[in-house]
């Protein structure tokens, strides 16, 4: 195996995406994403120093419409679907505190 | 009931003249879908109540003198990724379960509005990641063709049901290959239109820049009719095209005479020679229809996989950001909301799910961005400029749409390079914008189907129709031939 990527880098990373993963699922993405980037250094052998990145197939531009007030989602239908809700509100445990 | 009419153009034609009852089509379908859905397994959900409703109120439209639509009295699949009000929509997602959302889709409301009668919700690989349909939390859906085999992925529920005749067109969304790919394998036409053609409002997005939603049919006609249909420039989704669209059906019968046909000299290499001989065939067909083949290079294309294995997944791990456990779906309870959020996407995404996340957080994270994101946009732009130039020598180019006929499940193993493989010459048309469709070309390896895909320029769905039409008229001949 290379060092494209490695145990601790998966870990940061699972800690970013707030993916709790498993030993064996670090251990077995470690070696997975490491094939991954060494397939695709294809890439490297190209010529891109005066290459545009694109991030979009269609030209885009700011779309403007009149400021004029519609139905938006119906709030209790919105709620109703959330793992809990309570006063109209989602209701999520503690934000800050605990982990710190 | 054996005389029904089976396309959705004659479905629609017969309900709206009153000589067929949208009823009798719908029990029709029904029928199929209780013979053999559970060899099948195309659907998350059948709407089988819901579709009688639908066709009694369409039977009753025509009786009183109405129109129901250009779709009248057609059944019609969605892709499990598209939301229907009130209707359970799961992208084949643990982490979505009873979710039912507040609104339609765009093309859900457009299909409903012509007319089209919904008869389920079909089967995905995990929010579309994958080219099998064994991604599924719900179990993979089985080649209506050779159940042993799978049907093509993501959109495999959605080819299979119109491959079964549980439904006559279905909907399909395709970021790399998801559309094209499972029609060829199952025997059907798919487009991929244009990105922008089609409004993405209420599609579950998975890479929003590369995402575009299309039809699956027997017919090319069929493809075309809904493409007609759920087309158009909508306020709700700020990429879709604010373009006139000329009639797709009106296109079809015009014939290639003259035509450029383009031959990508430097195609990756990959398929199997059966399906070579399938090319093969389908340029000589085209070339005694009238075209001209010329030869074109698109040299970058041998790197579009690279570059959509970084974009796509950096797309989507921002993109399923959102499933976290707040708003929709299922929770995994914890003490504060971090370990919750965590826990939550560990219990609710499957494991390519969380590859793909895992892949787009590290090709997007500090320190990588340049090496892998950056330039994979930049040969996004390569590609992009090759296939436009292409474009100027011919006004379409004829691709395999699958390296191989559907394959057995399990035979891509543990290995998900050996799957991405799958998608080697459907994923530059998505990274570039252009529209792509897979039309059925005759069979190859053990009597399966071949698709060939036929590209085309930016907004230039009618000269593809074209062209789709005339390989399936050249097939009709070659099979009456035989």
């Amino acid at each position: 195996m290379s060092d494209r990527i490695t145990t601790a880098d998966v870990v940061k990373v699972a800690t970013l995406a707030r993916l709790d993963l498993t030993p064996d699922e670090i251990e077995r993405l470690t070696v997975e994403l490491d094939g991954m980037l060494e397939h695709f250094a294809d890439m490297d052998a190209l010529d891109l120093t005066h290459v545009r990145p694109m991030t979009q197939p269609y030209p885009l531009r700011n779309v403007f419409r009149p400021d004029v007030v519609q139905p938006g989602l119906d709030r209790d239908e919105v709620l109703a679907a959330a793992p809990v809700a309570e006063d109209g509100r989602f209701r999520v445990p503690p934000i800050i505190g605990l982990d710190s | 009931m054996s005389d029904l009419p089976i396309t959705a153009a004659a479905i629609a034609a017969g309900v709206r003249d009153g000589s067929v009852k949208a009823v009798d089509v719908i029990e029709a379908h029904l029928a199929r879908i209780t013979e053999r859905e559970g060899d099948v397994h195309a659907f998350n959900l059948v709407l089988a109540d819901e579709a009688r409703a639908a066709a009694v109120a369409v039977d009753a439209a025509v009786a009183a003198g109405n129109d129901p639509g250009p779709l009248a009295g057609v059944p019609v699949a969605l892709k499990d990724n598209m939301c229907t009000r009130g209707v359970p929509t799961t992208c084949s997602s643990k982490i979505l379960a009873g979710w039912k959302p507040p609104y339609d889709a765009t093309v859900v409301s457009k299909l409903a509005a012509a007319g089209a009668i919904t008869v389920g919700k079909t089967n995905l690989d995990e929010f579309a990641m994958g080219s099998s349909t064994e991604n599924s939390a719900f179990g993979p859906t089985r080649n209506p063709l050779d159940l042993s085999r799978v049907p093509g992925g993501s959109s495999g529920g959605s080819a299979a049901a119109v491959a079964a005749g549980f439904s006559a067109v279905s909907i399909g969304s395709d970021t790399g290959g998801s559309i094209r790919q499972p029609a060829a394998l199952c025997g059907v036409v798919g487009v991929k239109p244009t990105y922008g053609y089609v409004s993405r409002y209420g599609l579950i997005a998975f890479a929003s820049s590369l995402d575009q939603i299309g039809p699956f049919a027997t017919t090319v006609h069929d493809a075309a009719l809904m493409l007609d249909v759920i087309g158009g420039h909508d306020p709700m989704d700020s990429t879709s095209i604010p373009a006139e669209q000329p009639s797709l059906v009106a296109s079809l019968d015009r014939g290639v005479e003259g035509l450029r046909v383009g031959r990508i000299t430097d195609l990756p290499h990959g398929a199997d020679p059966d399906v070579l001989e399938r090319l093969e065939a389908a340029f000589d067909a085209l070339r005694a229809a009238g075209a001209i083949i010329v030869d074109v290079q698109v040299p970058a294309f041998a790197n579009a996989l690279t570059a959509y294995y970084l974009i796509a997944p950096a797309e989507a791990s921002s993109n399923l950001a959102r499933f976290d456990g707040v708003r929709f779906g299922m929770r995994v309870d914890a003490a504060d909301t971090n370990a919750m959020y965590s826990a939550t996407r560990a219990a609710g995404f499957g494991a390519e799910v969380k590859r793909r996340i895992m892949l787009g957080t590290y090709a997007l994270s500090a320190g990588y961005y340049d090496a892998y994101y950056g330039r994979a946009l930049k040969v996004r732009r390569l590609i992009h400029d090759e296939f436009a130039r292409a474009y100027q020598q011919a006004e379409v180019l004829l691709t395999p749409t699958s390296p191989t006929v559907a394959f057995p499940f399990g035979a891509k193993g543990d290995n998900p390079l050996a799957m991405y493989l799958c998608d080697l010459y459907t994923i530059p048309t998505n990274l570039a914008g252009h529209p792509g469709m897979s039309v059925p070309f005759g069979t190859g390896a053990d009597g399966l189907p071949v698709g060939i895909q036929v590209l085309a320029g930016t907004l230039d769905e009618p000269t593809m129709f074209r062209v789709g039409a005339a390989l399936e008229r050249a097939a009709a001949h070659e099979g009456s031939a035989r």
